[in-house]
């Protein structure tokens, strides 16, 4: 092989691979995209049926419950315009409280009930330094729900 | 009066710096050895400048000075002294300080242990580093005043947010800061490079040092954030795909590149504008991670007012430093071009390959970190895009990279023929693939990714063994120890490496793979049974602590009849803060992990308790400090050293300005 | 020069553009769904008059603006020169709604706090903060178990809700308000308003 096809066929390997990732991004991404949508637009129907959003405003007074199981948890969370029920199972965050901000993720049944695989609580509502705030919301975390 | 000093120093430092980077630049261009002496005077200055700087700033927070703003937000009466010492950089203005600091001290390093440069190359260096230091001490003093008074001193303080009252973020951030700082001295031996137009395996031999360290304490810094994460948080999880740990992985990636590129800038003289480009982009990555990270640009919904001055000013630093340095790479790269020609197959082919892939890697992280910006300045819409995402990209295109970095070792420079190197490990690959699918069949978990995982490790780890043997064979000198001794350490950094990469990858892959979780009430006196564990609740009680009052559970630990440990998870409520705060209790082994965290009072004299059992999870820490000290090995090599002593004679005897290529062979 | 060698210089200009953009936009706005809607009413005690209730009504008939604060809260501190100078050079109507004064307050254990002492201390705080920076509200009102504030879909503070002479919810801005945030975005709106009622 000459010089010149040896480097033409290094870049031609290298655009594959360049053309291989891209491809790779762009279904990944088509995927695992997670919307945001407020109580208000869930009413509206404006959510996906049967994929994976995120619904985010204030968990309602005097909504949350737990289900006998010990383990399960029932509220609402609203957008003081709409309600929308969400059930739970698993260990809340540590600043999930009724009257504050909270962010839930996961599907909306055939029944209008959100059922949540992941649950995310807002900081105090004084703002915080970023790393603070990160390490926060990471706490505010709590892992996918089990499997049955 | 202590601030004031500090403030007083603060300012200092920045004329230091702008001293520091004038008569760096100029007294090398125009060759004049006063200027370029007192630019590496005002260095070491800075650093003592910031060194006060800093020093002012924890002396107000350990004398509990609430006249001091920050003092007062992020420190109270009740805080523990080694809180109120990691304090300072918990909040935004002090760790943007200690970033300044870390700097300074890079400078200060490059200052007093580079005798090996020529002088107008040092001055080039610290001129550049003088500059970014510049940038960066305005953005402190001008929109994030660490000394701020407060008026009228408050009787008590806000205290430390809780989550970073913990061991572990007493040496995250500073190891971290290190690292993103560290990439300046590499982007800085590039810029010298293009503005010098010298750029030849003597220059690849003194950046390369340098890059290791900051490459090392990258590492670590990423791998304790990481532990932090697991056992703080209380969810067992240990990489979230943040974009603030994505603003990190992100030069580590580059850096991972650039390490690799200078491997081939060095022994072949290729390769050269790539590497100047890998180096712009490693502190390119590091300037945009900070931006990202304070700027709120990008948070969740859940996040207030981040000052819009300060997201300004790091994007005007920004667009002014990379903007600059890609400009001058375009004027000058093209005199870089060159060096000796190689085929596909080759050592040089595979670093290629590498180097692509790790660039892909880090593209496509900051793609998915920064698409939500995208998509609402398009249009409008809030999103996210979740972890399955990163899963998804990553994997695909380190499982290449981890095959071709078991592989590449064993490549001549140059030329090669595949068959030849296939031929020598076949029966490594071959024992890999049935390393693999034991594997599965023992753990019962038979899935492509187990299988993978566990084949990779094992490939990693056989070739690694064989290349050693060979290794050992070929040298000339007799007896075991001398041919050992006779290995250099950039050799051992890259094999100790390459095999804590394979480590690593095991422990990702049987956590992953065997991990398993269980959500469950518990009353005092009930029990819960996972992997082969019983846990007893025996009761929860309140323990007084300095700031805050804890629920401690107790829970007994079973196996197989015997009682293991107790474990005594936590629930504290800090005093001066609302909130609570999940402290989770481990019981730490080699091969597997027992954690337990409390979830929530049920209100009726119960518990949610969190069980986890994570097997093999610490060989992921395991891997990632092989890595590390694979880079302190390589940074050890003697032919550093050997450098150092000889191009000092060459310089003393010679007097010159542009040296040594030749000389150092 | 060659021009593949100006590649990554386009590339990076690009983010940056992209950057700059996102960054003129406020990552954190959520769409208030009360825009358009009547702001609701509410019958607080003044701050400086606790004996005097008021609400929305007693604003009636001009433009004004709603600003959630608390001395408790960092970024009110800072926006409260710029409030001084609306109030002072712009003639702005400002009511202040005084949110968790006490409650919110993370520094503070007010788990064993009576709702008479909690009143009392919420009362000294504000009036001593505005005696001391100033005060550029018509009147501020207290709430202080945060009600209103939940009425108002308040996801902290400061928060400002712009709101016409018919009492409409006009706009929601999130987040302290300075020179720029007034000059790009609230001004317009606000001449808008006035206009209108003219």
């Amino acid at each position: 092989m000459t010089a010149r096809g040896k480097r033409l066929t290094l870049i031609l390997a290298a655009l594959a691979l360049l053309g291989g990732a891209t491809a790779l991004v762009l279904s990944a991404m088509r995927e695992n995209l997670v919307f945001f949508h407020t109580p208000s637009e869930v009413a509206e129907g404006k959510a996906p049926v049967g994929r994976t959003f995120r619904i985010g405003g204030m968990v309602a007074e005097g909504s949350l419950e737990r289900l006998p199981d010990g383990v399960t948890v029932r509220f609402a969370v609203t957008d003081t315009a709409k309600t929308i029920p969400v059930v739970y199972r698993g260990a809340l965050p540590d600043l999930f409280s009724e009257g504050k901000g909270a962010v839930a993720q996961g599907q909306l049944g055939p029944d209008g009930v959100f059922v949540a695989s992941e649950v995310l609580a807002k900081h105090d509502e004084n703002y915080m330094p970023v790393e603070a705030q990160h390490a926060v919301d990471q706490a505010q975390r709590a892992a996918s729900t089990l499997e049955p | 009066m202590i601030p004031e000093m500090g403030q007083f120093a603060l300012a200092l430092a920045w004329a230091l710096a702008l001293v520091q980077a004038v008569l760096g630049l100029a007294g090398a261009a125009r060759g004049s050895a006063g200027a370029m002496a007192a630019a590496r005077r005002a260095a070491l200055v800075q650093f003592a400048a910031l060194v006060l700087a800093y020093a002012c700033l924890t002396a107000s927070f350990l004398r509990i000075d609430f006249s001091v703003l920050l003092v007062a937000e992020h420190s109270s009466t009740r805080t523990p002294w080694v809180y109120r010492l990691t304090g300072v950089w918990g909040n935004h203005e002090g760790s943007m300080l200690l970033w300044s600091l870390a700097l300074a001290g890079w400078q200060a390093a490059v200052a007093a242990f580079s005798r090996t440069l020529t002088a107008a190359f040092r001055a080039r260096v610290l001129g550049v580093l003088g500059a970014v230091s510049v940038g960066f001490l305005a953005f402190l003093i001008l929109t994030s005043n660490p000394f701020e008074r407060l008026v009228p001193v408050p009787v008590e303080g806000r205290d430390l947010n809780p989550l970073l009252q913990d061991p572990g973020m007493i040496i995250h951030p500073p190891l971290l800061y290190m690292g993103y700082v560290g990439m300046a001295v590499a982007f800085s031996f590039a810029i010298a490079a293009l503005l010098s137009g010298r750029m030849d395996a003597a220059w690849a031999r003194w950046s390369r040092p340098w890059t290791l360290v900051a490459w090392v304490f990258l590492t670590l810094g990423i791998l304790v954030g990481s532990a932090w994460a697991y056992y703080e948080l209380g969810w067992g999880g240990w990489w979230f795909w943040d974009p603030v740990e994505n603003a990190s992985l992100m030069p580590w990636l580059v850096g991972t590149a650039l390490l690799h590129s200078l491997i081939v800038t060095e022994k072949r003289g290729a390769f050269r504008s790539w590497t100047v480009l890998l180096a712009i982009g490693a502190f390119s990555l590091s300037l945009l991670g900070t931006f990202l990270v304070r700027s709120g640009v990008i948070t969740s919904v859940h996040a207030f007012a981040t000052d819009p001055t300060r997201g300004v000013f790091i994007l005007g630093l920004l667009a002014l430093t990379v903007g600059v340095s890609l400009l001058l790479f375009a004027w000058r790269a093209p005199r870089l071009s060159g060096g000796g020609a190689f085929a596909p197959v080759s050592r040089e082919g595979s670093l290629l390959v590498n180097n692509v892939l790790m660039a892909a890697a880090a593209g496509a992280v900051l793609l998915g970190t920064v698409y939500p910006l995208i998509i609402d300045a398009l249009q409008g819409a809030k999103l996210s895009v979740g972890p399955p995402y990163f899963e998804k990209v990553f994997v695909p295109l380190m499982i290449p990279a981890v095959v071709l970095m078991a592989l590449a070792p064993f490549l001549r420079w140059k030329r090669d023929v595949l068959s030849r190197v296939l031929r020598r490990v076949w029966p490594e690959t071959i024992g890999a693939l049935i390393i693999a699918a034991l594997g599965v069949w023992a753990m019962d978990h038979v899935t492509v990714g187990a299988f993978l995982g566990i084949a990779l490790t094992a490939w990693v780890v056989l070739a690694s063994l064989r290349l050693l043997v060979d290794r050992l064979r070929q040298g000339a000198a007799s007896g075991m120890t001398a041919r050992l001794r006779g290995i250099p350490g950039s050799w051992w950094g890259m094999w100790l490496s390459h095999l804590g990469v394979g480590v690593f990858i095991l422990g990702v892959t049987l956590v992953g793979a065997l991990e398993q979780r269980l959500d469950v009430k518990m009353m005092p006196g009930q029990e819960a049974e996972l992997a082969g564990y019983r846990f007893v609740l025996r009761g929860v009680s309140e323990v007084p602590g300095p700031n805050y009052t804890a629920q401690r559970g107790a829970v007994e630990v079973w196996r197989e009849g015997r009682m293991l440990t107790v474990l005594a998870p936590e629930k504290r409520a800090y005093f001066r803060s609302a909130m609570p705060m999940t402290e989770s209790a481990i019981d730490w082994g080699v091969f597997r992990d027992v954690y337990v965290s409390l979830g929530d009072p049920t209100g009726d004299g119960g518990w949610v308790v969190l069980l986890f059992y994570k097997p093999f999870i610490s060989w992921i820490w395991f891997g990632a400090v092989l890595i590390a000290l694979g880079g302190v090995a390589a940074a050890l090599d003697r032919r550093y050293r050997r450098l150092a002593r000889r191009t000092a004679a060459v310089s003393a005897s010679e007097q010159s300005h542009e040296p040594v290529a030749e000389a150092v062979r | 020069m060659k021009l593949k060698h100006l590649i990554p210089f386009f590339i990076f200009v690009a983010l940056l553009g992209l950057f700059a953009y996102a960054f003129r936009l406020d990552p954190r706005e959520v769409p208030s769904p009360l825009v358009g809607k009547p702001a609701p009413t509410f019958a607080l005690p003044r701050v400086d008059a606790p004996e005097t209730i008021v609400g929305p009504d007693d604003l009636r008939g001009r433009p004004w603006m709603l600003n959630v604060w608390a001395t408790w809260c960092v970024a009110c501190r800072e926006e409260h020169a710029m409030l001084m100078r609306l109030a002072r050079e712009e003639g702005v109507t400002l009511l202040g709604l005084n949110y968790k004064e006490i409650r919110g307050d993370a520094s503070l254990d007010t788990s064993r706090i009576s709702p008479r002492e909690e009143r009392e201390a919420a009362l000294l705080r504000a009036r001593d903060w505005l005696a001391r920076h100033g005060d550029p509200y018509r009147f501020s009102v207290l709430d202080l178990e945060g009600r209103v504030a939940i009425d108002y879909g308040v996801y902290g503070v400061p928060e400002t809700f712009l709101i016409d002479a018919e009492g409409i919810i006009r706009y929601k801005h999130i987040g302290p308000i300075d020179e720029r945030v007034w000059r790009e975005v609230l001004q317009p709106k606000w001449a808008a308003l006035e206009g209108a009622t003219r």
